[in-house]
């Protein structure tokens, strides 16, 4: 999926955002370093309160950084915030379109808004109603929209200009399942298109299921970085948990020592075995058992899921958190 | 050139909203309205004293009404913005490249032009009172009308980004807009007043305002208190705007 030599379309470093309270200054951000490619979809994974939003909010030209630089687009966000702003949508956690007008008005509002013609801006209007399929409702004031209408809708009001970079704050927080899917469906199709996404969830599916790359965050800091699958490997690795039929001493000390057991124990009839990669392991171990004699009942393969990322790098649980 | 462009497309947008609960320009009218009907009969007994301004009541107290109306019809303007806050429209639209100053003075004007008909619908209501006026004088006081309505929206638009939450919104609003009224002679002329309470009363710009309004409606156009009123509302809702502008440009949702 990757490209050979990815291009960033958002250069982060040092980026800080304290916040003023009462009990003194609160650092929401505390200097980040990211990078995001273009044609990705990048994930923002963390609790509520890590500092997603915060973070997102200064990309989008919303809240000034305490401190830090960042590009976007090739534009210095500090000092072309305009240059910037024609470059990249933003769709909030609250949406933002006005509950007594119809979808289609709010689309050809801020088509104009971005310099278009009337026409023009009912010809985009148009086709942003059909790609993101919401014939049904455009015409409808919104306050009478489904939540995943209504979710549609902001992005499609998002993506009005054309943006290289779409900035999505928890897109499906509060979705039912299927507009949940349906979402990302949209955000797929978008990195088919060639737009470069930019999401925070604190789903921990989400995240797994529909992010190229991630990163973790915690209290403002980024505390892990990578694909899905390269965070959960960086865990443990797999974990392969073998059914025996005799007693499973013998054959843990026999797994034990081949190079790609990076952990075993052994509990009553079963081991469990933390190995680099689950599926190639897999094979190996079955050989291994079967040469020595040793009957087997089951075998079974299972990543560690991003929640074990967040585990052993917070401590806590997102999962917990989340509920 | 593009703020310009901007600033119609704000209020477009936000005249469009209105339009779909035309019930607001009723409901604005109906305060002052009840004041002519209500109110200004009890003045007509006391035109006589001495010290109470030549021209009859009604000719007196409209004009000071059309400022109440300019002040209580926008200091709640606020309330919107709000609610706009909570859904994020604020948020959305300033990350969009529209002029700051577009997304305050659209909607400052879209309130303006209520301000307006509601002041000509009071004026008509009046007429069968004995009120009268000259052409160009109804012109004079529909342009302070506006003008304290600019000063008064802005810095309503600016408290709300400011304060967010309509719970301290609402009292400020209310708390600041009485003595404003009481200290403008809109109900009774301050030339009744004792001289400390006349006093404090020239530090309340609309007071001034109120004066320049009663001279226009009794044909002086050109006069100084026209001129002063005029000039001390120019320089305030210019003040305001630039302070509001400023809010906009920084608000944070």
């Amino acid at each position: 999926m990757t490209p050979a030599a990815p291009e960033p379309v958002v250069e982060i470093s040092e980026l800080r955002r304290v916040f003023k309270s009462r009990r003194g200054p609160v650092e929401a951000v505390a200097g980040i370093d990211l990078q995001v490619f273009r044609g990705e979809i990048f994930g923002f994974l963390g609790p509520n309160g890590a500092g997603k939003t915060t973070t997102l909010r200064m990309l989008a030209t919303l809240l000034p950084p305490t401190s830090g630089r960042a590009l976007i687009a090739g534009r210095d966000l500090l000092s072309e915030p305009d240059q910037v702003r024609w470059q990249i949508g933003y769709v909030g956690q609250q949406g933002g379109a006005d509950m007594e007008i119809t979808g289609r008005s709010e689309l050809v509002f801020e088509a104009r808004l971005y310099g278009m013609g009337r026409e023009q801006a009912r010809l985009r209007s148009e086709e942003l109603i059909r790609t993101l399929e919401l014939e049904p409702c455009a015409d409808r004031r919104i306050s009478t929209y489904s939540g995943g209408q209504r979710r549609r809708l902001d992005i499609a009001v998002g993506l009005v200009h054309q943006p290289q970079l779409l900035f999505l704050d928890e897109p499906t927080t509060g979705l039912d399942p299927q507009s949940r899917a349906r979402v990302w469906d949209e955000v797929r199709s978008l990195r088919r298109a060639g737009t470069t996404v930019f999401l925070t969830t604190h789903y921990l599916e989400e995240a797994d299921a529909l992010c190229d790359r991630l990163a973790i965050i915690d209290h403002g800091r980024i505390v892990a970085r990578g694909t899905p699958d390269e965070l959960k490997r960086e865990v443990a690795g797999d974990l392969v948990t073998v059914g025996l039929e005799g007693d499973p001493e013998t054959a843990l000390r026999l797994l034990r020592e081949q190079p790609f057991v990076r952990e075993a124990s052994a509990e009553e009839s079963s081991l469990r075995l933390y190995v680099e990669r689950g599926e190639s392991a897999a094979p190996e171990i079955l050989r291994l058992l079967d040469r020595e004699g040793l009957g087997l009942t089951t075998i079974s393969v299972s990543r560690p899921s991003l929640d074990d990322v967040f585990l052993r790098q917070t401590g806590r649980s997102l999962r917990e958190q989340a509920a | 050139m593009k703020l310009a462009r901007d600033t119609w497309l704000v209020f477009q947008r936000y005249f469009g909203i209105f339009i779909h609960n035309p019930a607001w320009v009723a409901v604005g009218v109906i305060q002052p309205a009840l004041y002519l009907l209500l109110f200004a009969p009890l003045l007509k007994s006391i035109a006589d004293v001495p010290g109470f301004p030549h021209g009859g009541a009604y000719n007196v107290f409209v004009p000071g009404l059309l400022i109440q109306l300019g002040l209580f019809g926008a200091s709640g303007v606020g309330f919107g913005l709000i609610s706009e806050l909570r859904f994020g429209v604020i948020e959305r639209l300033r990350v969009t490249p529209v002029s700051r100053l577009a997304l305050l003075l659209g909607r400052a004007l879209r309130d303006i032009l209520t301000l307006l008909l509601q002041s000509l619908i009071l004026v008509l209501v009046a007429l069968p009172f004995g009120l009268s006026f000259r052409p160009l004088g109804i012109l004079i006081a529909l342009g302070l009308v506006a003008l304290i309505g600019l000063m008064v929206t802005s810095i309503s638009y600016a408290l709300a980004l400011w304060l967010k939450d309509e719970n301290s919104f609402a009292p400020i609003v209310f708390t600041a807009s009485l003595p404003l009224l009481l200290l403008s002679g809109v109900l009774l002329p301050m030339s009744l007043a004792p001289s400390w309470l006349r006093t404090i009363s020239t530090l309340n710009p609309l007071s001034h305002a109120v004066s320049a309004n009663r001279e226009v409606f009794l044909g002086h156009l050109a006069n100084a208190n026209v001129y002063q009123g005029v000039a001390i509302m120019v320089v305030l809702a210019a003040l305001a705007i630039w302070y509001a502008a400023r809010a906009f440009s920084r608000a944070i949702a």
